[in-house]
């Protein structure tokens, strides 16, 4: 539905989106994860036809960027990062104006409010205005104004930053809810969000695309390195023998306590050396109180990927 | 509804929402009554001459005063971002905000309709004709301005630098037609051309001159498309 070739956007001689593919299918919900600065908010609003790029093509079903920007804005529902509202309307007033920019007819207009106040929760606030509201408020009318004209796809450019968590629950809830009916886009540099709501993710990292699928494949793809905690009773002096009976493996830390030893064990993820490890300490007669294998979990991947990055 | 219109009605909304425009209105109500009634018996005529002689001073700074936030709030709030990737052109979001403020500057004058009020009881032969000519002119020249006033809105993100490059391009506007001695004359005639000044002064005589609703039409058409352009180069930034 929605494809991106060779996207480029430059700031001057900063290159802030470097050559970026990739697509979205209809119906499905895309994390876009980044570290901040990384070129996320610059890629959507080039999808949103805020900004033009500088080369390569964003193409919606069968229009593109730049020429048929208007086509594409009336399909998009786009919350832009920071949800800048006009903060002296009233919650109404302004879903009014949007309804109204967005050709919405004074008919339809009352049942489409209520729908959309419905669904993001606003029936309480709907005549107060927008100053006046708490954040997590505000953040409901942004997604309201994003979703008032029912459109195909929806961008949502940091949708909880600055949240509390119960305010982070509910418009994740909220979220949810919309990604049913609709393609989603979601920017975000806290990874669990997108885990807890996303399809699919495509993480980038200075405007470059490090890595994309779903959750899963992700961790496939980057699991390099299995780490192994173990707790075992056993002479301190002792432990380092374990590299000489297995030279792949990698000791990395060893901690103390009374007769109680941890260690930390690392080797590459295309083995498993447990058993070998255990054989080990079986021969050497020692006690194993602990063995703990931790696959790496999408944080430490996101971490990978994005380490060395210039934070702007 | 047409999109230029609904931007415009939400910027006057927002005009009659806020407590700075009702000072603005209040503050150019104040002077131009005080320049009309203070003389209006020392003249003894039946005439709104001196309130059309004060009116485009104070224009000067009325109108950046009230175009100034039109596009540099939007801006600064970033709210322009959802304004822009709403279906609309930028040239639809510039006139209709345009219109907001030619509607606020009418509002303005519609108030000094009292003092027409004044000299029509006071006095006889009041020049009815003469001095629609000269609302039509300040209406003008209003509007004139309020798309130079827009232009410079464009321009920063910062209200009182918009406020600042507006009342420069102005007064340079308004005060040429006061410096023109100082100039050689063959260039002095191509600059009293410029100025706002000149061409009021023919329509608050009473005479329409295409000349002058051209030059008025032109400074709208000029600034605006200015605006539009403007607008239009944050995407390529």
């Amino acid at each position: 539905m929605i494809e991106l070739q060779n996207l480029i956007k430059d700031y001057g001689s900063l290159r802030a989106v470097d050559t970026i593919n990739f697509k979205i299918n209809e119906g499905e919900i895309l994390g876009f994860l980044g570290p901040n600065g990384a070129g996320k908010s610059t890629t959507l609003k080039m999808i949103t036809c805020y900004l033009t790029p500088t080369d390569g093509n964003i193409q919606i079903d069968n229009y593109n960027v730049y020429e048929h920007s208007k086509e594409i804005r009336n399909m998009i529902g786009y919350l832009p990062e920071h949800n800048p509202l006009y903060l002296e309307m009233t919650v109404y007033d302004y879903l009014k104006f949007v309804a109204e920019v967005r050709q919405i007819s004074e008919n339809d207009f009352n049942k489409t409010l209520r729908d959309t106040i419905k669904k993001c929760g606003l029936t309480e606030v709907i005549s107060r205005p927008i100053k006046n509201l708490s954040k997590g408020y505000r953040q409901r009318v942004g997604i309201a104004q994003a979703i008032i004209h029912n459109p195909k796809i929806l961008i949502l450019d940091e949708p909880t930053t600055g949240l509390d968590p119960n305010q982070i629950a509910e418009i994740r809830e909220l979220i949810k809810e919309l990604g049913k009916e609709k393609t989603l886009i979601i920017s975000s540099h806290i990874l669990q969000e997108v885990q807890a709501v996303c399809d699919r993710i495509v993480i980038i990292n200075n405007g470059k695309i490090v890595g994309q699928g779903t959750t899963e494949e992700l961790k496939m793809s980057n699991q390099r390195i299995a780490k192994l905690n173990l707790e075992l009773i056993a002479p301190e002096t002792e432990l380092y023998t374990i590299k000489e009976y297995l030279p792949q493996i990698d000791v990395k830390t060893i901690k103390v306590n009374g007769e109680n030893v941890k260690l930390e064990i690392n080797y590459p993820q295309d083995k498993d050396y447990r058993k070998d490890i255990f054989n080990f300490i079986k021969q050497k007669d020692w006690t194993i109180l602990e063995m703990q294998l931790h696959t790496s979990t999408l944080e430490d991947i996101f971490r990978n990927l994005t380490s060395g990055g210039k934070n702007e | 509804m047409n999109n230029t219109l609904i931007i415009a009605r939400k910027e006057i909304r927002t005009y009659l929402n806020s407590p700075a425009s009702y000072v603005v209105l209040f503050v150019f109500l104040i002077i131009s009554g005080w320049f009309f009634s203070s003389p209006l018996f020392l003249i003894n005529q039946a005439s709104l001459d001196t309130l059309f002689s004060i009116i485009p001073i104070i224009f000067v700074f009325f109108i950046p005063a009230i175009t100034m936030s039109l596009i540099s709030r939007e801006k600064d709030s970033g709210t322009i971002e959802s304004l822009t990737t709403f279906p609309l052109s930028d040239f639809e979001i510039i006139s209709g905000k345009f219109l907001a403020s030619v509607s606020l500057i009418i509002i303005g004058l519609i108030f000094t309709l009292i003092h027409l009020l004044t000299i029509s009881f006071l006095g006889q032969n009041v020049d009815f004709g003469a001095i629609f000519c000269a609302y039509l002119g300040v209406i003008l020249m209003g509007a004139a301005y309020s798309a130079i006033g827009i232009f410079s809105s464009t321009l920063s993100n910062n209200q009182i630098i918009s406020f600042i490059i507006a009342l420069l391009i102005i007064f340079f506007l308004f005060v040429l037609q006061f410096i023109l001695f100082f100039l050689p004359s063959s260039l002095a005639e191509f600059f009293q051309f410029l100025s706002t000044e000149y061409h009021f002064s023919n329509l608050s005589r009473g005479i329409i001159d295409s000349r002058n609703i051209i030059y008025f039409g032109s400074l709208i058409a000029i600034f605006l498309k200015l605006a539009t352009v403007i607008m239009e180069t944050r995407k390529w930034k």
